[in-house]
């Protein structure tokens, strides 16, 4: 068990299942097919990402240092908040880039979703953090792995 | 974050509930990058990057009603990104139906969305708003709420303007608003390069490829370029723009460029020279087989890597008068040393309207439409944003759509000798 503290963007608590992206995570790239053909799993449809390629993305503490890509990316996630279909909460080893801030605040403000998003945990948090542990976010930015 | 009085009446609801949310979200998106304050939209226009009315994106649209709802006061006129279809580029039956019936289906909703909450015109749908056709060119110095990666990382280094990469939909909200918050390439600090890139090429290189390479390289940071000038010349004319469009739509794509100095070109750098280096930046030295090792590394992820090409797109950003000028001459050159008429893949040019419009006066579009070349207005990156193109061959000059879609980049040169049959 190991704890990493980070910088809360998106207050709020969850217990989750970790989905650790080591490299940049392309937000529209990895939406757009479950969007589209409405998969309730939500599967990573990003193929250029092999570590969560197919993965089911619901429910899950997404780990990874950024997002990359088109700058619909905020708009995708909002999407994906609206419809519940988010993960439980997106955890950044870096501090967060403009994008994905934008969908995780559009989120916060406009929809009833809880989606917790802490960034700045650290370049240990990625190296530690495997996909299937356990993830706990809890008040303050205090992130739980185990 | 510091909010005048004003801005603090809105946040607290003076004008409605809905303006109390979007400075709600604007001041959030401010803290996030520690803002200390709102600082004033000053371009006469917006630029949004969705252009889309996609079924999936129906909560978008709802979230727009919302917003003409509540009857705001008029923001900021902006142009947009290009629509998603037009009839003129060549489809099948299948690509149809799945763009009408099961993709697309909000497009009308969202372009009277769009009509309501203040597009300029019908017409000024492109990526390339900058161009003086379609007339969104902000001065140096304007601070802009856009999106759209292509135009902000132009309008941040050829024009001078100041723009953050902003999201789709934070974009409308500050255009709304007309303010937006200070960080980032908004500051004098932000837009000082963290990289020094050294080009020493022995041939001019590829714009997109060469972008690609810096992108990559940088991501996010500022890069400021060495040794360019030595093919661009130190005037910022039509070529020198043009290749500036290309080169940093793929440094955006690429990695994540919104600000690229160009010494002894664009107007920071020709202003600052460099004293806009920041101490301690990195050096990434680029010649020409960094640049053939770059092309080579491009993943092909066509279902038969040697499939024949099948479609072909230039102009992902949009193409220039010039260049769809330039085009038109080089193919017509190309097809009589082949011994052909028409091209033998089907292609499409894309460009602004105003621009297709200023074109078609001219001989070369006649001559552009003999040689069986498609002219369109469309978005290629999101025609091929579907399923069906994933078993397509599609090949492009554009890193950007190369990035986003299975369409596989090759030169300029090269596009230009398989479409006009001189290779395969």
């Amino acid at each position: 068990m190991k704890q990493f503290q980070g910088r809360v963007i998106v207050p709020g608590t969850c217990k989750a299942e970790a989905l650790v992206s080591h490299g940049g995570f392309n937000t529209l790239a990895s939406y757009q097919m479950a969007l589209m053909f409405g998969d309730k799993q939500v599967k990573c449809g990003d193929q250029n990402n092999a570590d969560i390629y197919k993965q089911s993305m619901i429910g899950k503490a997404l780990c990874l240092p950024m997002t990359i890509g088109s700058t619909t990316g905020g708009m995708v996630l909002y999407t994906v908040c609206a419809l519940g279909k988010q993960p439980a909460c997106m955890l950044f080893s870096m501090p967060i880039d403009s994008l994905a801030a934008s969908g995780a605040i559009l989120s916060d403000v406009w929809t009833d979703s809880k989606m917790p998003v802490v960034d700045m945990l650290g370049e240990d948090f990625l190296n530690y953090v495997q996909t299937g542990m356990t993830v706990t976010v809890g008040d303050g930015g205090l992130v739980t792995v185990e | 974050m510091n909010l005048t009085p004003e801005q603090q009446a809105l946040l607290d609801g003076s004008e409605g509930e809905v303006m109390a949310k979007i400075v709600k979200t604007l001041v959030m998106y401010g803290d996030t990058f520690n803002a200390r304050r709102m600082v004033p939209v000053t371009s006469n226009l917006g630029h949004t990057v969705i252009s889309f009315g996609l079924e999936v994106m129906k909560p978008v649209y709802d979230l727009y009603d919302t917003l003409i709802a509540a009857g705001l006061p008029e923001g900021q006129k902006f142009t947009a990104d290009p629509k998603p279809l037009d009839p003129k580029v060549p489809s099948t039956l299948l690509d149809d139906l799945v763009f009408k019936k099961i993709m697309y289906t909000q497009q009308k909703r969202y372009e009277e969305q769009m009509r309501r909450l203040g597009i300029t015109s019908d017409d000024d749908y492109t990526c390339a708003c900058y161009l003086d056709q379609v007339g969104n060119t902000p001065k140096k110095g304007d601070v802009l709420s856009w999106a759209e990666s292509s135009a902000v990382v132009y309008a941040n280094s050829v024009l001078g303007a100041r723009c953050n990469r902003n999201s789709g939909m934070i974009e409308l909200m500050g255009s709304i608003a007309g303010f937006v918050p200070e960080f980032g390439l908004l500051t004098d600090e932000g837009r000082k390069a963290t990289w020094i890139v050294e080009v020493k090429c022995e041939k001019k290189p590829e714009a997109q490829l060469l972008g690609s390479a810096i992108g990559m390289k940088v991501m996010e940071e500022v890069p400021y370029v060495k040794g360019l000038d030595k093919w661009l010349g130190t005037e910022l004319n039509d070529d020198a723009k043009t290749y500036l469009k290309d080169f940093g739509a793929a440094t955006a794509s690429n990695g994540a460029v919104g600000l690229y100095h160009i010494a002894n070109l664009t107007p920071e750098a020709v202003e600052q020279g460099e004293a806009l280096i920041a101490e301690g930046a990195k050096v990434y030295v680029i010649d020409d087989a960094e640049l053939e090792r770059v092309k080579a590394n491009y993943p092909v992820i066509w279902k038969k890597p040697d499939a024949k090409p099948q479609l072909c797109f230039v102009g992902c950003p949009h193409m220039t008068l010039k260049q769809l000028q330039d085009w038109t001459e080089a193919v017509g050159d190309k097809l009589r040393q082949n011994g052909r008429d028409k091209v033998t893949v089907p292609t499409v040019f894309t460009a602004p309207i105003p621009v297709i419009r200023e074109f078609e006066k001219t001989m070369d579009a006649y001559r552009l439409k003999k040689y069986g070349v498609v002219l369109s207005y469309i978005c290629p990156l999101m025609y091929m944003n579907n399923p069906l193109c994933k078993s397509k061959a599609v090949i492009t000059s554009s890193n950007k759509l190369r990035t986003y879609t299975s369409a596989r980049y090759y030169t300029e040169a090269e596009i230009l000798d398989i479409i006009t049959g001189g290779r395969v």
